[in-house]
């Protein structure tokens, strides 16, 4: 990396930082300063003009606006953070990302070389510490390693199954000097990011599907990291075989298309949890069996042959045993397999999924979205807000029965419109998301609902909405609880509601402190004008819906049971 | 069922990787009963060894998991009867042992054991073998009064007809993979 001496400048470490991000085509960075950073932010400052930097107020918002912005934009999410305290705020972010395949690359600063394992002031082992939640991680002790570690990670983090990478850089790697010569990474000899597409099983799977007389696609969010959407829809329509998607797979399908059955796991939609027992192949296409998917695995797709198409090695047979393992890139993989199966339509089987969906729709989805109780309910909330975007709108969510309800309720046009933290579920991840998915898609309108305990996890990131004028649309469905946590309560530990109750702020105040606009709602017949004042304002809005205190989300798949014994009230 | 697997896990050789393979395994409290580590026949590429108990389908997916680590080359395991295996003891006596009888001597002799070192305090006795050979010496030697035993962790060849990392280099280099990036 280092001999060749062609066209290379003389520069800090910490201009290579910059340079590199350039390279890179890096346009956003999130961060936050702090000494051992120093330098970088010094560099910075010269390539202010090249390099937008977003001043988040804690960095767990850095990362999450990271998160936000790499997921509605496919591309990196940046992040810059200074050493100790900074770094391991970063990790529950990092760790999202981590489980939820989020192409990240975060930079902390680290104490000088000399002082490393000294327990020097703001030092942390950030590289121990992160070892486990990062895609690949390195701490940099010299300049002349910095363009090298750089584009490694960009590389790293972007390709095959997308992760975060972290690189840890030493002060003095920052001050020092290199010769800067830019050579962007397109091999690593230890990393097979897209497994080769084996023919044989193509054909494999291909010959299951064609004798199938119930087959259901599973749809994960690796077809919308794959930018693999049209190849979905060209398998899915030769094939005419119901789809129903996982909480992150959500909008890789449009929510109006014919063959799109709905959500799958706990509080998915009634119709494909029932009907994966009751299917004789099961086609999973980039996701990964997460629990809150499969309930108990032993019961999961008990009458299936299943075909299992992933990137990733390292899921085939972890929870669901797969008869057909079809490894690679499903962009790749999924061409040649809708060139092997036969034109197909199952409309007996998929009318048993419409069944289903009249006993979902009358047994709950309509005296959720037309209560005829006074109070509103979240569902009602999140499907007037839908219908002002015309369903097109990216969906924010924090986590908690707002989540759940918003994923069931929201309906999408377009991919990459679901943004909510799926396997780490963290509280506080909504805001700063919806912030960097702002910022990555200006053209789009992005919309966050959350809950008043979420809310109050990350709620400082109201001040970098308003210093960095970001628009983003806030619904805070406010039950004054920990809603989910008091579902369980109430269903599980017999109505023992522990430290469940929240005496809030008033949120009113809080907003206008921020100089955000903002309106409460405590009665239906207000809330339509409220949602349109809050399309029609240009700028950040928070929209306050008091809701029912005690509503519940359903339909439920209690825990240990099989998917089949969802329960709808 | 759980039985004992050997595997051999091939890296770059760049600093925390033994914890990268380590937590694959502590995570899921899966015990490490033996691991030895050191630069491989090919320059640059570390060998990691390592014993565990487990069941065929929890290995399988544990393998991949540490596969799956960026800088780790390959990983591949082995049941007991596909791969050459061996370990080796040493064993800390008072010399004084030796001239009460001739039976330490005997063991010695008796278990292919061999002597190390010997002054006037004391004996380090070397036997190599497998867990339960290097342990029945020492059973046999601790009446005579062993002050210090301990024994390495395992090393092992396979007996497959070619070694799989060296065709999996081999294909990298014809596809053009520069090494060590």
């Amino acid at each position: 990396m280092e001999e060749q001496k062609t066209d290379t400048v003389k520069m800090t470490g910490s201009e290579a930082v910059m340079e590199s991000f350039v390279r890179e085509g890096v346009d956003i960075i999130f961060g936050y300063p702090g000494g051992a950073i120093m330098p970088v932010y010094d560099a910075l400052y010269s390539y202010r003009e090249k390099l937008n930097h977003i001043l988040v107020r804690h960095e767990q918002g850095a990362v999450h606006a990271a998160q936000g912005y790499a997921r509605a934009s496919g591309r990196t999410g940046v992040c810059l953070v200074t050493s100790g305290p900074a770094a391991t705020n970063a990790v529950t972010g990092i760790a999202d990302a981590m489980v939820d395949s989020t192409p990240l690359v975060v930079i902390c600063g680290q104490v000088g070389s000399a002082l490393l394992g000294s327990d020097a002031f703001q030092e942390v082992d950030v590289v121990g510490v992160t070892q486990p939640v990062t895609k690949w991680n390195y701490q940099i002790t010299r300049a002349g390693e910095i363009p090298w570690a750089i584009a490694r990670a960009f590389y790293i983090a972007r390709t095959g199954r997308p992760g975060p990478v972290l690189l840890d850089i030493t002060k003095d790697a920052q001050f020092g000097s290199l010769d800067f010569d830019y050579q962007p990474v397109t091999s690593v000899r230890s990393y097979t990011p897209y497994p080769l597409v084996d023919p044989a099983q193509v054909e494999e799977a291909a010959r299951l599907i064609n004798l199938a007389s119930k087959p259901l696609a599973l749809i994960g969010q690796g077809v919308v990291l794959a930018d693999a959407e049209k190849e979905l829809r060209e398998f899915l329509e030769k094939t005419g075989m119901p789809a129903a998607s996982t909480l992150l797979g959500l909008s890789a399908l449009p929510s109006a298309h014919p063959l799109n059955v709905g959500g799958l796991g706990m509080h998915g939609n009634y119709g494909p949890n029932v009907m994966v027992n009751q299917s004789d192949v099961v086609i999973a296409i980039g996701m990964r069996f997460d629990d809150r998917v499969t309930a108990d695995p032993k019961r999961y797709a008990t009458n299936a042959r299943v075909i299992h198409m992933e990137i990733d090695p390292a899921e085939i047979n972890k929870i669901i045993h797969a008869d057909v393992p079809l490894l690679g890139n499903v962009k790749e993989s999924l061409p040649m397999l809708t060139a092997k199966v036969s034109k197909n339509s199952h409309s007996e089987w998929l009318e048993e999924f419409r069944a289903c969906d009249r006993v979902e729709y009358k047994r709950l989805v309509e005296r959720e979205i037309y209560p005829d109780k006074p109070e509103l309910t979240m569902a009602e909330v999140v499907r007037r807000v839908s219908e002002a975007y015309d369903d097109d709108a990216i969906m924010v969510t924090d986590v908690g029965q707002h989540q759940m309800i918003a994923w069931r309720y929201f309906k999408f046009k377009q991919s990459r419109s679901v943004i909510t933290s799926g396997g780490l579920g963290t509280m506080g991840f909504g805001l700063p998301a919806a912030i960097g998915a702002k910022l990555a898609m200006p053209g789009r309108p992005v919309c966050l609902f959350v809950g008043d305990g979420g809310f109050q996890m990350t709620i400082q990131e109201l001040g970098t909405i308003y210093q960095s004028a970001v628009p983003v649309k806030i619904v805070l469905l406010n039950n004054n609880f920990l809603g989910m946590v008091r579902q369980w309560q109430e269903l599980f530990f017999d109505h023992r509601y522990a430290q469940t109750s929240l005496v809030n702020p008033d949120f009113q105040t809080i907003a206008k402190g921020y100089h955000v606009p903002s309106v409460k709602v405590t009665r239906r017949e207000k809330l339509d004008q409220a949602v349109k004042k809050m399309v029609s304002t240009d700028g950040p809005f928070l929209l306050e819906v008091a809701v029912e205190k005690e509503g519940n989300v359903f339909p439920m798949v209690p825990a240990g049971a099989s998917v089949d014994e969802i329960i709808l009230e | 069922m759980k039985q004992e697997f050997t595997i051999t896990v091939y890296s770059e050789n760049r600093v925390g990787i033994l914890n990268q393979v380590t937590t694959v395994f502590t995570r899921r409290h899966i015990n490490i009963e033996s691991l030895t580590t050191s630069e491989s026949a090919i320059e640059g590429i570390h060998k990691f060894t390592v014993v565990v108990y487990a069941t065929k389908d929890e290995i399988d997916v544990l393998v991949r998991q540490i596969e799956k680590r960026i800088d780790i080359l390959k990983a591949y395991y082995f049941s007991q009867d596909e791969i050459v295996y061996q370990e080796i003891a040493l064993y800390r006596v008072p010399t004084a042992s030796l001239f009460e009888g001739n039976e330490v001597e005997k063991l010695v002799r008796q278990y292919g054991a061999r002597i190390l070192e010997m002054t006037p305090e004391y004996t380090v006795i070397e036997k190599t073998g497998h867990k339960k050979e290097t342990q029945e010496l020492f059973n046999k030697l601790d009446p005579y009064g062993v002050t210090q035993f301990t024994r390495s962790g395992r090393v092992a060849v396979n007996k497959l007809k070619k070694e799989p990392l060296n065709s999996y280099l081999r294909k990298l280099a014809k596809n053009g993979v520069n090494p060590g990036i």
